[in-house]
């Protein structure tokens, strides 16, 4: 079914003057907005989003991205004016609920991975990676060190490599294992006095878990390097280790995963980051300090790397998390984590006679299975076995990443999907890798929109109504 | 128990046997208290947050990027529609067209107000934006040099520094003239050679809708980016027509609240030529296989999951949510709405200043020109000291530019917008006039 743009429901008609607010000759002329009045612009986005599919519409096994359920109380309280009505720039007379709350949550992050201080500042994952390679700069250049090279392993998530990048670093990738895990060798010989830091998550993104990451972190602290540690996969080992104990200086946390956040169609999340003390002074500005349960703004920082956003962070973003930790307790967060693990091993366990699951047991949170049996046997691949479960109601895993397991499915259940929804989801998965495949490679068929066409997308670059109108016009 | 039986199946007896692989050496405790009832968790925030004074206890007068707007319910309620908030980035796009709709209408409206052929469907916030068009700027482009306003907060400038740390360009910084408009004889000389880009702010950080930033366009090659308030456009010319090949912006004013900061909603817009070099996820128009339209997430061969290190930028989550309220914002309000609600923001922060220029001893506004939202006056006692005394008063005032433009410190950048009525602004008037 299409849905009309919005657009198509301009209005007509001459723009209103609006001389005399703006300098002469700099007034608008025209203006092209919808008119709709708001009955009819709820039934358009109200449609929109019956045309989507969120955690709360079914499976959501997206590997890499832990769509937990987003607990609704955090969102009442997101709502309150005492969160909604709060200025950055006001006075700490004003803030002192927010700052409180800031600093009982950096406390709770210390906790949960072991570091001495957090910062709330960065907006998501990669801008935490982000503030982070800026840290490391920072901190070999006030030792008067001159290391311009960040190691990351193959099976890296994306942001990794592009924000070392960003940082100005060169980088160097190092292949895995053959057990899918760091290839010990490789990082030695990668290690040099260039190193300024080796980026590593753990579990890793194969679902494995390094079990040398002491001697990881013993060998890049020999070589006077950083380790870093990608948050994003915290959600497998909570109460059990932490990065803290893995022997790493810098994390960061995905609150819009591990904390149950919103993803919000793409964001907004928030990717604070956490330092053992002697990486401290670098964190970002300004800092919440407290004194006698007053606390205040301290920008005084002078080996600070600055700021990395506008603000002090996704404050709505942040509150809803404090309220799940809280909620959830440290037994919790351990439960949680223990679910996660036997969530995806059992669904692991369930889809194996279909598909191949490279690499040993056990698995943490989530797991890469291959359908390349399947496309040798019949030309199916993973795209189109993502496509047919469309067809039934579960939303896809991550497909084709990590790139070294071949026609890879990425499959993170979480701790929120139950037996019965695991065995659903290894039900559809199964009867796809049994059915005719040209089916499958026709797939969606069942739903109101067919398989789109990527390719044409990026050939034709609309990106606009007002592109699209002037291709109209031509 | 499903529990046991799933253990069963996977051939474990414990659930420590999940974590066999974890050695003792890395194993701790998660030294956290035991949790809480839904109900007791909503008390112990609601405690913490008692202690903040917002917006609507007592009127505010801070700006500066982040702004305090009257939300429509209608934005609210269709943010919180639990298909839209509880998905993510719209990898499949079969089971996302509305999301994907929805984004594409927001690239479309952003497209519109800012006269541009393309929008991307979001960065972290307006600061952020700006860093992602320098660092674009190095991509389109050879010069040393980024040409930014001395005039402007320190959290933006220093964001700025930061995106462009690795990319071995140089900020240069180039100051107003009298009427707090960019100071073009300082400007020019320099637009001429070696420039990665050159940025200028419509209106500014004084709140000035700055005429000059028309005159830049003929002046140099180098890419131009302008950084807008999204709301002014629906009375200035837009960038497009004054030649920019990249906008800037925060869009919390479209349908956001400003929850202490956090999260803004990076805006960012250029040219159709340029449109292979951006930053960020975009949303492109295309068909399903039974031809009807479709949407889809492309030129994906830019990011980081396929391009890793050489991705044009590292964002990965966005504030796609925040793209949604603004497309329902903006549709809501449509033209007509948009309008009225500019001009009134435009008018709400004359009648302030024309209302404080009749005080003795203040200089309102310090500078002479248009004005959006906001404007600066100078006050006869240091502002931080002045915001302690209306505090006891029941008033937030201004922010003190001294933080962020020393040699004005003596200035408040004052705000106001449609969330004042007449008898807010007199009574705070008054309460300057008493203590002044
Ligand atoms: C392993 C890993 N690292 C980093 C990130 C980046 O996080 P964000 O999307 O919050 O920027 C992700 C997100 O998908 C991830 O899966």
């Amino acid at each position: 079914m299409v849905r009309r743009l919005i657009m198509d429901r301009e209005q007509e008609g001459g723009h209103p003057d609006v001389g005399g607010l703006v300098p002469p000759g700099m007034e608008r002329r025209s203006l092209h907005m919808p008119a709709v009045a708001e009955p009819e612009l709820l039934r358009h986005y109200i449609a929109l989003s019956q045309a989507n599919f969120g955690t709360d519409s079914g499976p959501y096994p997206l590997g890499s991205c832990t769509m937990k359920h987003n607990p609704k109380y955090a969102d009442r309280l997101a709502a309150s004016p005492k969160v909604t009505r709060m200025h950055p720039y006001m006075e700490d007379a004003r803030t002192q609920g927010c700052l409180e709350l800031m600093s009982r949550m950096e406390a709770s992050l210390c906790s949960i991975s072991g570091m001495d201080a957090v910062s709330l500042h960065p907006a998501a994952g990669a801008h935490g990676e982000y503030a982070s390679m800026l840290m490391v700069r920072a901190y070999h250049r006030s030792r008067n060190e001159e290391r311009d090279e960040v190691i990351v392993p193959d099976s890296a998530h994306g942001t990794n490599p592009a924000s070392a990048r960003m940082a100005g670093f060169k980088l160097v990738e190092i292949p895995s294992g053959d057990d899918g895990r760091v290839d010990i060798g490789a990082l030695e010989s990668a290690l040099s006095e260039r190193s300024a830091a080796f980026m590593l998550t753990n579990p890793n993104t194969l679902g494995l878990f390094e079990k040398d990451v002491r001697e990881l972190a013993s060998m890049v602290h020999d070589r006077g390097a950083l380790l870093y540690y990608d948050g994003a996969n915290l959600n497998a080992v909570m109460g059990r280790t932490s990065p803290g104990a893995m022997g790493f200086d810098i994390v960061h946390f995905n609150l819009h995963k591990t904390f149950a956040t919103p993803h919000g169609g793409g964001g907004p999340g928030s990717g604070p980051v956490g330092v053992r003390s002697f990486l401290e002074p670098f964190l970002p500005v300004p800092r919440v300090v407290e004194e006698d349960g007053w606390r205040t703004l301290d920008w005084s920082r002078p080996q600070s790397i600055g700021k990395v956003g506008s603000a002090l962070g996704n404050f709505a973003v942040v509150l809803r998390a404090y309220a799940y930790i809280l909620r959830q307790g440290g037994d919790g967060l351990k439960d949680a984590s223990a679910r996660a693990v036997l969530n995806a091993n059992y669904l692991k366990r369930r889809i194996e006679d279909h598909y191949e699951v490279p690499f040993s047991d056990p698995r943490k949170h989530e797991f890469v299975a291959s359908a390349l049996a399947l496309k040798k046997e019949k030309g199916v691949r993973a795209l189109d076995v993502a496509k047919r479960m469309i067809d039934h109601g579960v939303h896809p895993p991550t497909i084709y990443f990590p790139s070294l397991v071949e026609e890879a499915l990425m499959i993170e259940p979480t701790e929120d999907e139950t037996k019965e929804s695991l065995d659903r989801v290894a039900d559809v998965m199964s009867a796809i890798a049994e059915e005719d495949p040209e089916t499958v490679k026709a797939a969606p068929l069942e739903g109101a929109v067919g398989r789109v066409d990527e390719s044409k997308a990026a050939k034709e670059a609309v990106l606009s109504f007002r592109r699209l109108r002037a291709l109209r016009d031509v | 128990m499903d529990r046991e039986e799933m253990m069963e199946l996977i051939g474990i007896e414990f659930e420590e046997d999940l974590f066999k692989d974890v050695p003792a050496e890395v194993r701790c405790h998660l030294p956290l208290p035991p949790g809480m009832s839904e109900r007791g968790t909503i008390a112990a925030v609601e405690r913490i947050l008692e202690r903040n004074r917002h917006m609507g206890e007592e009127p505010s007068f801070l700006g500066a990027g982040c702004y305090d707007h009257y939300v429509p319910a209608a934005v609210d309620h269709i943010v919180s529609r639990s298909e839209f908030y509880t998905s993510y980035t719209p990898y499949q796009p079969e089971i996302s067209q509305g999301m994907l709709q929805a984004l594409f209408e927001y690239q479309s409206h952003i497209c519109e107000l800012t006269a541009m052929d393309a929008a991307n469907c979001s960065l972290y916030d307006g600061a952020t934006a700006l860093g992602e068009a320098a660092r674009m700027c190095a991509r389109l482009n050879d010069g040393g040099v980024f040409l930014a306003p001395r005039a402007m907060s320190r959290e933006k400038l220093s964001v700025l520094r930061n995106y462009l740390i690795g990319s071995g360009v140089d900020i240069g910084l180039y100051g107003w003239d009298e009427d707090g408009g960019l100071d073009i004889d300082d400007l020019g000389p320099r637009l001429r050679e070696g420039l990665c880009g050159v940025y200028a702010e419509f209106p500014n950080m004084f709140g000035v809708i700055d005429a000059r930033a028309d005159l830049l366009r003929p002046l140099t090659d180098a890419p131009l980016v302008l950084g807008v308030n999204p709301l002014s456009l629906a009375l200035c010319k837009p960038p497009g027509e004054m030649g920019a090949d990249i906008v800037v912006g925060d869009g919390q004013c479209l349908g956001a609240h400003p929850n202490f900061g956090g999260p803004g909603l990076g805006i960012f817009a250029c040219r159709q030529e340029h449109v292979r070099k951006m930053p960020g996820r975009v949303i492109g128009l295309t068909e399903d296989s039974r031809g009807q339209q479709a949407f889809c997430m492309t030129m994906q061969t830019r990011e980081q999951h396929i391009r890793r290190g050489r991705a044009t930028s590292n964002i990965c989550t966005n504030v796609a949510l925040l793209a949604v309220g603004a497309a329902v914002h903006m549709s809501l309000l449509g033209r007509d709405g948009l309008v009225s609600l500019a001009r009134e923001n435009a008018e709400r922060a004359r009648r302030l200043m024309d209302l404080l220029s009749e005080l003795d001893n203040v200089v309102s506004p310090f500078f002479d020109n248009h004005h959006f939202n906001e404007f600066l006056a100078e006050m006869p006692v240091r502002p931080e000291k002045l915001n302690r005394v209306l505090a006891k008063r029941g008033f937030q005032g201004g922010l003190p530019m001294g933080p962020h433009v020393p040699e004005l410190g003596d200035c408040m950048l004052l705000t106001s917008t449609e969330m004042h009525d007449d008898a807010a602004q007199d009574a705070f008037v008054e309460a300057l006039r008493e203590v002044l």
